[in-house]
């Protein structure tokens, strides 16, 4: 594009009516009739089933790979990996992981493939098969890591370090009458989408290669496999299918299956290989939220002024550095929280262990050094006598203030505004008092409450957006309809419902007559990934200038004047698309006022962030020494909000998934892998578990980056719970703060039980 | 002639439509309706009788396909989420889809057999929570299938007590 474009933010409070609307999902209609066709349910006439022989050591050579007796192999198609075309990694952001290693380093690491037409067969197979290893010593956790025990990554064991400085730290601490320390702890976490991972592969071996499948990257599938094959990167075809949940799970990991299912396709001369995995599968092998390990140290004026903050945030990155890097850049420019912090040091790094690598989960990051803040800040406003909704007022951002990245807060926001609102929601002030006095006189329950305030930045980090470049397109069909192009996928969180809205408000016609393309390597322009809150501000945006260009052309050529009716639009639209390919797109522009520094890691990290503020209202068991989140309130500032039931739906989503981080859910490791990895052992939130959820939206005056001044929210809501209902059990139980989640019963029999023992 | 060991011919109604299948006598209710029959709105999600996603009705009550083997549906009535909708959506549809019910939707005809089974028979469950226990959704939080079985409850003339 040579002419210039610059992007406007818009400040304008004037939508087209359709922009707020509940429209219906547009899907929706084939998801409550079962007729959307997922992974598992696309047919062929002939397909193999694919299985993937795993590692059962932690770490070690490959000595030999046993195929037992009694199976007929001969009638099995086998990939070693010396049987790979092309080039034997994984590549995202660096040459990550084999797709079939020779030497492993965690297990359940693949190391062969095999399929068969019949499953039954196919599952007696794997279990006929031993893969004999030269085991060498192994670590597994953070400590051994930084202690630079058995280093397999590097010099140090340290995938990635990030430095953020701001001012001079000493002086905070030598100024404070306060300093306060504290570590604080996350476990891994699970996705669980309800649909396991699944794909089905077509590899042809004249060079084509097409894959369909559970995804929410198709062009991230396509850039993986191009160099596995050796094919450039349009031979490869990557297709989603209706996807039944992903929350960042399905962003990298699809890379590596559609490789497998891929290759057994290629060496089978081209016949469909499922492989559909199932849930035990799932759990043991594919990549979870990081572990996360942060020490915090504060410095504070006796009136609750901030003064200074360091930070060293350690997460567990497994043993490939996959999406490692960018889920710790994102924790750590989300561990500052919306505070005025004059001095700060801030210190990232993210370790490799022969764990099964962890990856992409809603939140990336943010939710684990958030927690760490949030409940620090509890801790802190409980020892200066401070009400915790106090302590974060007297130190809110404001327009004007600077964070440690040196990014200037240019929005009219007013944090005051979004907590206090929440707190009134949630009745909070009297609530926090009576709860004292009846804990006082209630030995069997102890109720708590506790809030969160919090922020998360929409779209890639830095300069990300710009080096993704990526463009949406929308055309006439020639029924007159519009059709919108982008990779951008549909997994239950509202794309297709927004894109239809938007594209609808820019050309004045009704919802019904906007189509969206389901996402396919060969016909969508690349729009980028579906991850990082980026979906609606970003590809939105692009989605919208499309629409704009195409409305001016209709005009334009198919000699329409302003106001115009929906008909009129249609009937023009029919006999231009009868003309001819009427299309148009448009390419990401950064906002004039948006830099980054990757070297100093300061600038404008996200052009744009949504506000939140949760309160968690909770109660004790002190007999089976269960907590429950008994009513939970969460205002959220997203400038304008597309389609109210969409978004507010997909925050109460995240409120539950978030609420298990916080309470049940307990990823359980031996040696590196899961080991309760059932659903019947891996515990989320169930209709019976989960609280009343209050979710409201307030609105800043308006001025940001996205279509019609909206922003992200995906991400979001996992960010805030955790920490409100760890600060909520910690008020309950009379500012015993265990600073590790999940709170199992066990933890907090642990801290009460110890007490009432030493108070004996 | 004798029928294989590994093989046994059953018949049963489904949505309706009366099917004889031949199927290993463990063959499960889901690998029935979804291979057998061409019936793939029933989903698996954990095969361990734990998420819900496959729940149908047999007989009128709803059992987890996943769990049910081939032998225990010779002449049983099935309805599967395909069968909800007659001339128009069945209302309990109809408020998912305006209330935002469903979201990635791998849930859904789950949670909408259990959903329609509850609005018949009210009594069986202490209230909406107890009754859609065994469904597990993890895009929604569950808020807004509340809200949708609540709607569909009221379009219906039923009476269902607050969660």
């Amino acid at each position: 594009m040579n002419t210039k474009e610059t992007l406007e933010p818009v400040e304008s409070e004037e939508a087209p009516p359709i922009i707020g609307e509940n429209l219906p999902r547009p899907e929706g209609i084939r998801k409550v009739c079962g007729t959307a066709l997922y992974a598992d349910d696309l047919k062929f006439d002939s397909c193999l089933f694919g299985r993937t022989v795993r590692s059962p050591a932690p770490r070690g050579r490959v000595r030999h790979i046993a195929f037992g007796e009694g199976i007929p192999w001969d009638e099995f198609v086998i990939v070693l990996p010396d049987d790979i075309p092309g080039e034997n990694a994984v590549t995202l952001i660096e040459k990550s992981q084999p797709f079939l290693a020779t030497s492993v380093r965690h297990i359940g690491e693949p190391v062969a493939l095999i399929a068969h037409h019949d499953r039954a067969l196919l599952n007696k197979a794997l279990k006929a098969i031993t893969v004999e290893i030269d085991e060498e010593p192994a670590i597994f956790s953070i400590e051994e890591a930084l202690e630079g025990k058995e280093i397999q990554y590097g010099r140090d064991n340290i995938f990635k370090e990030y430095r953020i400085t701001r001012g001079k730290l000493e002086e905070a601490f030598s100024e404070a009458d306060h300093v306060l320390e504290g570590v604080y702890e996350t476990g891994a976490q699970e996705q669980l989408y309800i649909e396991p991972q699944g794909v089905i592969a077509r590899a042809d071996p004249k060079g084509e290669v097409t894959i369909w499948g559970s995804i929410q990257c198709p062009f991230y599938v396509q850039k993986a496999l191009a160099p596995l094959f050796a094919l450039s990167p349009e031979k490869v075809r990557v297709i989603q299918t209706e996807t039944g949940g992903g929350f960042g799970g399905k962003e990298e990991y699809p890379n590596l299956l559609s490789g497998h299912a891929a290759l057994l396709s290629y060496r089978a001369g081209g016949a469909v290989v499922r492989m559909i995995y199932d849930r035990r599968e799932d759990l043991f092998v594919t990549p979870k939220r990081h572990p996360s390990r942060t020490r915090i140290k504060s410095a504070f004026r006796k009136d609750g002024t901030f003064l200074g903050l360091e930070v060293d945030f350690v997460l567990d990155g497994g043993a490939y550095p996959t999406l490692s890097s960018t889920v710790l850049s994102r924790g750590i420019l989300h561990s500052f929280g919306p505070y005025r912090i004059p001095h700060a040091d801030l210190r990232a790094r993210v370790v490799f262990t022969n764990s099964t690598p962890y990856g992409a989960f809603r939140g990336f990051g943010a939710p684990q050094s958030i927690f760490a803040l949030e409940l620090h800040l509890d801790r802190v406003a409980h020892e200066l006598g401070l009400d915790p909704a106090e302590l974060r007022r007297r130190n809110f951002v404001k327009k004007g203030d600077t964070f440690p990245t040196g990014q200037v807060i240019k929005e009219e926001i007013d944090l005051a505004l979004l907590m206090d609102t929440a707190l009134k929601k949630a009745d909070y002030a009297r609530k926090r008092k009576a709860y004292e006095e009846e804990n006082r006189k209630n030995p069997r329950v102890k109720r708590g409450i506790s809030l969160s305030v919090f922020f998360h930045g929409s779209g890639f980090t830095g300069s990300g957006e710009v080096m993704l470049g990526s463009k949406a397109a929308v055309r006439l069909l020639k029924d007159g309809s519009v059709e919108v192009l982008s990779a951008n996928v549909e997994f239950g969180q509202g794309t297709n419902a927004m894109f239809t809205q938007i594209t609808a408000a820019i050309l004045g016609i009704p919802p019904e007559w906007v189509r969206i393309h389901q996402p396919d390597t060969a016909v969508v322009p690349n729009s980028g990934p579906t991850v990082a809150s980026r979906t609606t501000m970003i590809v939105g945006r692009l989605v919208e200038r499309a629409a704009r260009r195409l409305r001016e052309r209709v005009l334009e050529e198919g000699g329409l004047s302003q106001g115009y009716t929906g008909e009129e639009f249609r009937e023009t639209a029919k006999r231009l698309a009868a003309r001819e390919e009427f299309r148009e797109e448009a390419q990401y522009v950064p906002p004039p006022d948006v830099h980054w520094d990757e070297q100093r890691y300061q600038g404008e990290a996200y052009s744009g962030y949504s506000w939140s503020c949760d309160v968690a209202d909770v109660e004790v068991d002190m007999t089976t020494f269960q907590a429950e989140v008994k009513h939970f309130v969460s205002v959220v500032e997203c400038g304008t909000v597309v389609n109210p039931i969409i978004a507010a739906g997909q925050i109460e989503g995240g409120i539950a998934q978030s609420i298990g981080y916080a309470l049940y859910e307990d990823v359980h490791t031996e040696r590196g892998v899961m080991v309760n990895n059932q659903y019947t052992n891996y515990i989320i939130p169930t209709t019976a578990d989960i609280p009343s959820i209050e979710v409201s939206f307030i609105r800043f005056p308006l001025c940001n980056y996205g279509p019609f001044a909206a922003k992200g929210i995906g991400e979001l809501p996992a960010d805030g719970p955790a920490p409100a209902v760890a600060a909520a059990v910690a008020h309950a139980l009379g500012y015993r703060y265990i600073n590790k989640i999940p709170l199992l019963p066990e933890r907090i029999a642990a801290v009460v039980l110890e007490e009432e023992e030493t108070a004996a | 002639m004798t029928e294989p060991l590994d093989r046994m011919t059953l018949t049963l109604t489904v949505n309706g439509r009366t099917i004889k299948v031949a199927v290993h006598p463990m063959a499960r209710l889901l690998d029935i309706l979804r291979e057998e029959i061409g019936l793939t709105g029933t989903k698996e999600g954990c095969g361990e009788g734990e998420c819900g996603a496959c729940t149908v009705l047999m007989n009128g009550v709803p059992v987890l396909a996943c769990l049910t083997p081939a032998c225990q549906v010779d002449g049983a009535e099935v309805v599967t989420v395909e069968g909800l909708a007659k001339e128009t959506l069945h209302p309990i549809q109809q408020a998912f889809l305006e209330e935002g019910g469903a979201q990635c939707g791998i849930c859904t005809p789950g949670m909408l057999i259990s959903a329609f089974y509850y609005l018949e028979h009210p009594e069986c469950a202490e209230n909406l929570r107890e009754a859609l226990a065994g469904n597990q959704c993890r895009c929604t939080g569950y808020t807004k299938i509340f809200s949708s079985v609540r709607k569909a409850a009221e379009r219906l003339g039923k009476t269902i007590p607050e969660v």
